[in-house]
């Protein structure tokens, strides 16, 4: 791999890849049984630099914003890259938003360059607020001959002519603007550097390394942390490839694996347990007798391979199963959401390590992450080379708040000092979780110290942006609470959201009102949705510009009522 | 060639024999994902179910905002 210690920026580096790999494989496009594209690293040069030329020509210069709006595909990297070679700041948004989320997001962080799949720009165009658009250049991918572009520019007219300037950087200047939760609140811009990423890469790759002939199938959206990373940046300064796959349906995803010889995929738990569920339903259908032979292989390799992976043996024990994942799969990971860690033992026992890891996208990805020196299903790993980590006034029995210190931190919110100083304290990262690190340096989670869920899609969901689904309810006051945060329960699982009614003076809560509130809550995309309400007589306590002062209202719901009295289920 | 209620009604027909749900207790703009209690993972299997009704090819991002019936049928229509 590159030595990235010798780099300033992600720019530099990207930019020696093809110089050290010019012939091997980068990338692979594949849509169903298609191929659409696969590109060595000089290739894929040649076609970056053309976008960056284009870029240039129309103004684009060091620290200008650029946003991309894709599904996983040649064009996302091809456009990541010649922003980088730029000098530019990527702003890689969430393709599976709504169109008023992106307008929201592409102003608050004043991209001057928008590339977009035209599916997605149809959209925009058709939001209310488009007209306030302020993007300069949109560039629009796929589109078909006959689209109205309304004003936008196609993907392959943008080309320039000559070699495009490369645009040094250096370590503390930004590369990216992420943003790590949903819009109907504050919306949380994490300004990462390139000291950030090359920092989580050398981490990352120290751990699981790739190199060429290492095929990464990158499904989860690249715009999210962990893609960004394992399934760009670490392949490509390593010389391995990436496959994109257009569509997620499970028989291609599954195609996939065999075809082309994956070596290490990412998935979220909840598709990871789907995994799970499908396997089982095959070995269940096999006859009696195969059954019990996969069984009495599945223990043997359990035995054998209870301090360490063996993959070589594994592969041998349970050939058909292996070949099913194409024979070369040397790990998945997980992350993003709690993990059920019989599931983890469950693919372990069949010879398939899953790396289940802890990170936040204000840390660069990855905080901690199993190394399977041994497997441990029960934890979330240890901290990455370089990251340090406490527990913020732990109890008696080790809980507290997990701080965490190191290189990869982002540098801010973006145009948010206030929330930043509150999220970064004298240089730690608060992450607003619940751990204890054990005697064998793993972090154990046990719930959450901040107001959010988790799905099991990995998605967080902050109560403050479920609120306005509810506004206008008749009762004298509505706000919403992740439930854990009220009753902390010291261990993850169980989330689910809870609306607090405080009702006027005397009104019953009848049910036209629970009616409105059923209504209101199925509106909602179903990971937003409430699972219940509590009703609460008391005004909510309010600071001076009347924001409600949750923490507080929170304590005295708790100290009042228990959890399984209080919540009404909807 | 369909018109959209047609194609709107085969959309409902198909659905709720693949995911076992009684026809009448579907409309078009219901909210699909709620009425058949599915996921963005099971849409694409509907998605798939409906590219071979229809003959025609119909990426992953044609769910991508289609929360209701009719707006899938719209969305097939215009591929018709």
């Amino acid at each position: 791999m590159l030595d990235l210690s010798q780099y300033n920026s992600l720019g530099a580096a990207l930019r020696d890849a093809p110089e050290r790999w010019p012939d091997e494989v980068c990338l692979i496009e594949a849509d169903r049984e298609r191929e659409n594209c696969r590109l060595t690293y000089r290739q894929f040069k040649e076609a970056t630099l053309l976008l960056a030329r284009f870029l240039q020509d129309r103004g684009f210069a060091a620290g200008d914003r650029a946003a991309i709006i894709m599904t996983n595909q040649s064009k996302w990297l091809i456009s990541a890259y010649a922003v980088f070679h730029s000098g530019g700041v990527l702003v890689p948004l969430d393709y599976k938003l709504s169109a008023r989320e992106h307008l929201q997001q592409l102003a608050h962080s004043k991209a001057r360059v928008l590339i977009v799949e035209h599916h997605l720009w149809r959209s925009l165009t058709q939001a209310e607020g488009f007209a306030d658009l302020r993007v300069k250049t949109v560039l629009v991918t796929e589109a078909p001959a006959k689209m109205d572009l309304a004003g936008a520019q196609r993907w392959e007219e943008a080309k320039g002519g000559g070699e495009p300037q490369f645009v040094a950087r250096e370590r503390k200047d930004w590369a990216c603007i992420v943003y790590s939760s949903g819009t109907g609140g504050r919306p949380k811009g994490c300004v990462l550097t390139h000291e950030n990423y090359l920092e989580q890469c050398v981490a990352l790759t120290s751990l699981y390394p790739f190199w060429p002939g290492v095929r990464y199938l990158s499904v989860l959206p690249t715009n999210h942390a962990i893609d960004f990373m394992v399934g760009f940046i670490g392949p490509f300064t390593c010389g391995a490839t990436v496959v994109h796959l257009r569509t997620l349906r499970p028989e291609y995803v599954r195609d996939a694996f065999p075809r082309y010889r994956i070596t290490y995929m990412t998935l979220v738990p909840l598709v990871l347990k789907n995994l799970e569920r499908g396997l089982r339903a095959r070995f269940e259908a096999l006859p009696k007798h195969r059954r019990a032979m996969l069984n009495a292989l599945i223990a043997l390799n359990r035995f054998l391979t209870g301090r360490r992976p063996n993959l070589m043996l594994s592969r041998l024990l349970l050939r058909q199963v292996h070949a099913a994942f194409g024979g070369k799969l040397r790990a998945l990971f997980v992350g993003g959401a709690f993990m059920d860690p019989s599931t983890l033992q469950f693919f372990y026992d069949l010879g398939i390590p899953v790396a289940n890891a802890y990170g936040l996208t204000e840390a660069g990805t990855a905080i901690t992450v199993n190394d399977f020196k041994p497997f441990r299903a029960d934890t979330v790993g240890k901290p990455l080379p370089g990251m340090g980590i406490r527990i913020v006034d732990p109890g008696a029995d080790g809980i507290g708040e997990v701080a965490i210190r190191s290189k990869t931190v982002m540098s801010q919110y973006l145009d948010d000092p206030e929330l930043t100083a509150e999220t970064i304290k004298d240089g730690w990262l608060m992450t607003g979780d619940l751990g204890r690190i054990d005697a064998g340096g793993h972090l154990q989670l046990f719930g959450r110290v901040k107001n959010m869920i988790v799905t099991e899609g990995g998605k967080n969901v902050y109560p403050e942006d479920i609120e306005n689904a509810f506004e206008g309810l008749p009762v004298k006051e509505v706000c919403v609470f992740a439930a854990n945060y009220i009753w902390p329960a010291r261990a993850l699982g169980g989330e689910e959201l809870v609306a607090v009614l405080h009702p006027d003076t005397g009104q019953e809560i009848d049910a036209a009102l629970i009616s409105e509130l059923v209504s209101r809550n199925r509106r909602l995309p179903d990971f937003k949705c409430i699972g219940g309400y509590v009703v609460w007589e008391e005004d909510f306590p309010r600071t001076a510009s009347m924001k409600i002062k949750r923490g507080p209202l929170a304590e005295a719901i708790r100290s009042k009522v228990d959890r399984t009295s209080a919540v009404v289920k909807l | 060639m369909r018109t959209l209620d047609q194609t709107i009604e085969e959309i409902l027909g198909l659905a709720a024999t693949h995911f076992k749900v009684p026809r009448e207790q579907l409309s078009p703009d219901d909210d699909l994902f709620k009425k058949l209690k599915i996921d963005s993972l099971q849409a694409l299997e509907l998605l798939t179910r409906l590219e071979h009704h229809f003959s025609v090819e119909l990426p992953d991002y044609e769910m991508q905002g289609v929360s209701d019936f009719r707006t899938l049928a719209e969305r097939i229509q215009a591929r018709l």
